[in-house]
């Protein structure tokens, strides 16, 4: 091989790694319905055209910077002869030249980020679908109050139209006091919007559209604000219908199941039985899809695809091991607080273990039944 | 006040007596020495920033692969929060302290920094601080609130549970005392860089280092002051049900983010700025070319601390400021990249046309203008808010800060050490197995970091304890996980090194690297006193002056006559120096050793114990008396022995 020959394979390596590099750069990312890079949404899609040209012009600078350091730290190495170089002790042009571009190129990028700003803060059109964001510890509250249902976990919203979200981390509905504010979380579909930060103590707001053209497609979130033991756990999925099938949902989630008691208090099943036995209906809603509960409403438990902040798929087994020991799938502060929610407790407690004195183990036949009862409530 | 002589023989009056020993393990303990309390703070700045690396190795293996079950969720949360804890207040602050410590009195031609007592005081409660912080993995649990701790996550009573256990006590106490010692400390810097110059050394002939240290001290002076007021308040909010941040109760969770990052922005440029000043002394030496513009990378330096205090806010851009105070510090933060850019493309003309000698320090500092690039760029992608709206808490934003801080100011420390170790032992650390160091350290770290950047563009969040199958996520954690146990079999070698070289390394000269600032004119290791004689200053870059002259084209010449370098006495203000560190031939007094600041520091955790555990009987009394104790005794030992 004759020394040009290897130049050559050695150029056209180097091209192709760094051909390489570009791809890995351009590339999307995985498609994993959570991607920022995959915008389906309004926000996230001008958001995204918002980044791009400064990402572009960033690597283009860093590349120009590293290149510099590697160029300098080979080209002026120590050699014999030039032991004393000549002494620059600066150069205002260039200095100054070097603190002018940079001004130059931010203010190239600041004008479209200023109008990006003020473009997202846009009041939503007044067609806008209204929605009720609720952040408790570790999942997601969905209010719809125009229609009176509330869901939990998974959501749905029309292709096309806009959303306007009300985030907010106190639940005053449940009743008064700052024992029913939560901490700070923040709602965040990187597919359809960037993040909003729910604070105690106030309302915010963010819009969201999904395309048109995404009916029939999920969009995954999660929580992005630390808040506590198993923040990791708390994703949300929200299914974008076409208006129809929209329409549709809501009003097969309007639709009252059973009531577990009659008007005397008597249970009207076996698995109301075991539901008031084990007192399950003292923190979640089980046969009104119009209430808020301190835990999910579980009215239509059996419409969504995932269950416990979407972190396991809704199976009749999986569904009656989280009733039996929800603690050992999804980490919760509910040791020795088995029934009901007292200071200190968060979460859904284990009904096998850290029993409080005097009750007994659940049975897996109990957990069986009321799971499958569960399951019936489309 | 460094020297004065004693008249005669006489006893200043006072009721107790001051240890004298400079030498063996108890001295140490009593030391006011700046070299000996620079070593400490070092030292346990080293020894802390093992620990973050081992807690930082346990979440890469937690989250090598998706479902993880090394860590519990708790556990995980408590290794997060402990890392980055300990990684800001630790290792950052404490290795910049050292640095400025050891260098400033040398730099400025100084025997002490102006108050060797408080400098010795600031530096047990930092470590008493950290060792109470730690002390809490077995007295009742470690923090698990974040090293931002936001409210009403780590304020909310004990009682009302999102957060059970001693945990965000313990840290919020712990950051109070270690605060203490960043105050003093500061203090104790801006007296001594303000008044003990030595003559003919004016503000713009100080080492970019000795500038840069300058910034840092005022940034820290102000800086915390805000966090400790908010820290306080989320202790009294967590204790005695204050609702200083309960939104329901009519306070307001946000006034926390706003006090925590208005000392948490300026933290980070008291982190990054001690680093810039290393590498501004170590390219000149290793390129033996002059600082390029040095006054506009001074002035640069200020304008990155000024500018510090207006962009905490974007910190907050998903909180909903709403859109004038969001494109306010939108703007601001884009405003602070000129000043640092600035600085960047100064270093660049620095070895540009240079004579490198590419040396371990030498390659730290490249890595550090690479590295800090990187993350300075990352950075201004942030100020784009609606962009940031996605980046903020995903590791995007791991993978920027890590850029900043482990590629710059880690990268830093660890070349200033290679570049100051034969200044401070009289020993060369080990070349080749540094340039083995700088080379792993280099992949190691860009393997860990630089995949984070997509896994947060690509949707995944910050302080999950795990990650789901089926996100794409896999293959970049794996890199990272991979990436960090190199950074850790780096860090070895770097102590390896230290550890060999310490005892057994080649001996170096005074001047080994052909230095260009006052402490390359004084013996190795530098003798108690520093100088024998005050220097007087001439020029900046002082030392490199007497040595070499340009020649009309501006090539560097050296001086016929000089031979200079091992003689500092032909420059200094007259007399001899002796090399056997015997200071009786120069009437000089030094500040002797106390007891006292230990004894002040070692009241302090016990006060913080006793506000923990909410025990006024024993503790409290136990910490007002050892404080009054060393209180007294301090204002009342004799000024020397």
């Amino acid at each position: 091989m004759t020394d040009r020959e290897v130049r050559q394979r050695r150029g056209r390596r180097v091209l192709a790694s760094v051909g390489g590099a570009v791809v890995l750069l351009t590339a999307c990312g995985p498609e994993n319905r959570q991607n920022t890079l995959r915008p389906h949404g309004s926000s996230a899609q001008k958001i995204l055209d918002l980044f791009r040209w400064p990402f572009w012009i960033a690597i283009l600078i860093g590349v120009l910077v590293l290149g510099a350091t590697v160029f300098a730290a080979i080209r002026f190495r120590e050699r014999p002869g030039n032991e004393n170089p000549k002494q620059v002790h600066g150069n205002t042009a260039l200095e100054i030249g070097w603190t002018i571009v940079p001004l130059l190129i931010l203010v190239v990028i600041a004008v479209p980020t200023v109008a990006t700003i003020w473009d997202l803060a846009k009041a939503p059109r007044a067609n806008a679908l209204n929605i009720r964001v609720v952040g408790k510890q570790w999942w997601w509250e969905f209010q719809y109050p125009d229609q009176k249902i509330v869901t939990g976990d998974e959501f749905h919203i029309p292709a096309g139209r806009q959303v306007r979200l009300q985030l907010t981390a106190c639940d005053p509905s449940l009743g008064s006091g700052a024992a029913l504010c939560n901490v700070i979380h923040s709602f965040w579909i990187p597919e359809l919007a960037g993040k909003q930060d729910v604070v105690p103590g106030r309302t915010q707001r963010l819009v969201i559209q999904a395309d048109r053209n995404t009916a029939g497609r999920t969009f995954l979130g999660q929580c992005a604000e630390y808040c506590g033991l198993s923040h990791a756990r708390m994703r949300l999925r929200v299914k974008v219908d076409a208006p129809d099938k929209f329409d549709e949902w809501i009003a097969s989630q309007q639709q009252r199941p059973d009531p577990l008691f009659d008007k005397r208090g008597n249970a009207t099943s076996d698995a109301a039985k075991l539901i008031g036995k084990y007192g399950c209906a003292s923190c979640h809603s089980i046969d009104d899809p119009s209430k808020n509960s301190y835990g999910p409403n579980l009215a239509h438990l059996a419409s969504r695809e995932n269950f416990a902040s979407d972190s396991y798929p809704l199976t009749k087994e999986n569904l009656t091991r989280w009733i039996l020991d929800a603690p050992s799938m999804v980490p919760m502060q509910t040791k020795g607080c088995p029934r009901g929610q007292k200071p200190g407790c968060v979460g859904m407690p284990s009904f096998t273990k850290n029993l409080a004195p005097g009750d007994s183990p659940m049975s897996t036949r109990d957990a069986e039944t009321i799971a499958s009862y569960l399951l019936n409530q489309k | 006040m460094t020297t004065v002589a004693v008249p005669g023989k006489v006893r200043p009056a006072g009721l107790l007596r001051r240890p004298t020993a400079t030498r063996g393990f108890w001295s140490w303990f009593t030391t006011v020495d700046h070299k000996k309390i620079a070593i400490m703070y070092g030292v346990t700045a080293l020894l802390f920033f093992v620990i973050a690396g081992i807690e930082a190795l346990f979440i890469r293996l937690q989250l090598l692969s998706p479902n993880g079950t090394i860590l519990t969720a708790a556990r995980y949360n408590e290794f997060f929060t402990m890392h980055g804890t300990t990684m800001v207040f630790l290792v950052g602050m404490p290795m910049a302290v050292a640095f400025g410590n050891y260098l400033i009195p040398l730099m400025i031609g100084a025997r002490d920094v102006a108050f060797p007592r408080l400098n010795a005081f600031g530096y047990w409660v930092v470590l008493f601080g950290g060792l109470f912080l730690y002390s809490s993995f077995v007295l009742g649990g470690a923090p698990n609130g974040g090293w931002f701790g936001y409210t009403p996550l780590t304020s909310t009573p004990m009682s009302g549970g999102f957060l059970p256990g001693h945990g965000p006590d313990f840290w919020a106490v712990g950051l109070i005392l270690m605060g203490i010692g960043s105050t003093t400390s500061a203090i104790n810097f801006i007296v001594t860089i303000l008044n003990l110059r030595a003559p003919g050394m004016s503000l713009m002939r100080m080492p970019v280092f000795v500038w840069m240290m300058l910034v840092v001290a005022f940034l820290t002076l102000f800086a915390i002051p805000p966090v400790t007021a908010a820290l306080i308040m989320v202790f009294f909010d967590r204790n005695y049900l204050t609702n200083f941040f309960v939104g329901g109760k009519g306070g307001d969770p946000l006034l926390y983010q706003h006090l925590f990052w208005i000392f948490g922005h300026p933290e980070v440029y008291i982190l990054i700025l001690p680093g810039m000043g290393i590498v501004s002394e170590i390219l000149p030496v290793f390129s033996r070319k002059p600082l390029f513009g040095y006054s506009v990378v001074i002035f640069s330096g200020i304008a990155i601390g000024f500018l510090g205090w207006g962009v905490w806010a974007h910190h907050m851009f998903a909180t909903g400021l709403g859109p004038v105070a969001i494109t306010a510090f939108g703007l601001s933060t884009m405003l602070i990249a000129v000043p640092t850019g600035v600085k960047i493309f100064n270093w660049l003309g620095t070895v540009w046309g240079g004579s490198l000698r590419l040396k371990t320090p030498m390659l730290f500092a490249l890595g550090f203008i690479a590295m800090f690039t990187i993350g300075g760029l990352s950075g201004v992608t942030h100020s784009i808010v609606p962009a940031d709206t996605q980046q903020t808490d995903t590791y995007y934003i791991v993978a920027h800060f890590h850029y900043v801080l482990f590629g710059g100011l880690i990268f830093a420390v660890i070349g200033g050490i290679y570049y100051w170790f034969p200044k401070m032992y009289g020993r060369y650390m080990n070349d080749k197995l540094g340039k083995f160091n700088f080379w792993t350290l280099l992949i190691g770290f860009n393997l860990t970091f630089f995949p984070m950047h997509f896994l947060g563009l690509w949707g995944m969040p910050r302080r999950t304890y795990y990650y789901p199958k089926g996100y794409g996520w896999e293959t970049m954690n794996l890199l990272a996980t991979i990436g960090g146990f190199i950074i850790a079999f780096s860090t070895l070698l770097f102590i390896v090194n230290i550890l060999t070289s310490r005892y057994r390394g080649e001996l170096a000269p005074d001047d080994p690297w052909d230095g260009r600032t006052l402490e390359w004119t004084i013996p190795s290791p530098p003798p108690e006193y520093n100088f024998a004689e005050i220097p007087i200053v001439h020029e900046r870059d002082d030392f490199w002056h007497r040595k070499y002259t340009e020649d009309d084209q501006g090539r560097l010449v050296r001086i016929p006559s000089g031979g200079a370098i091992d003689t500092p006495a032909a420059t200094t203000t007259g007399g001899g120096g002796h090399e056997d560190g015997n200071d009786e031939g120069h009437g000089i007094h030094m500040p002797s050793p106390s007891y006292f600041p230990f004894v002040l520091a070692l009241g302090l955790p016990l006060l913080g114990y006793a506000a923990v555990f909410k025990d006024p009987w024993i503790l409290a009394p136990l910490g007002v008396i050892v404080l009054l104790f060393g209180m007294y005794a301090w204002a009342l030992e004799p000024g020397s022995e």
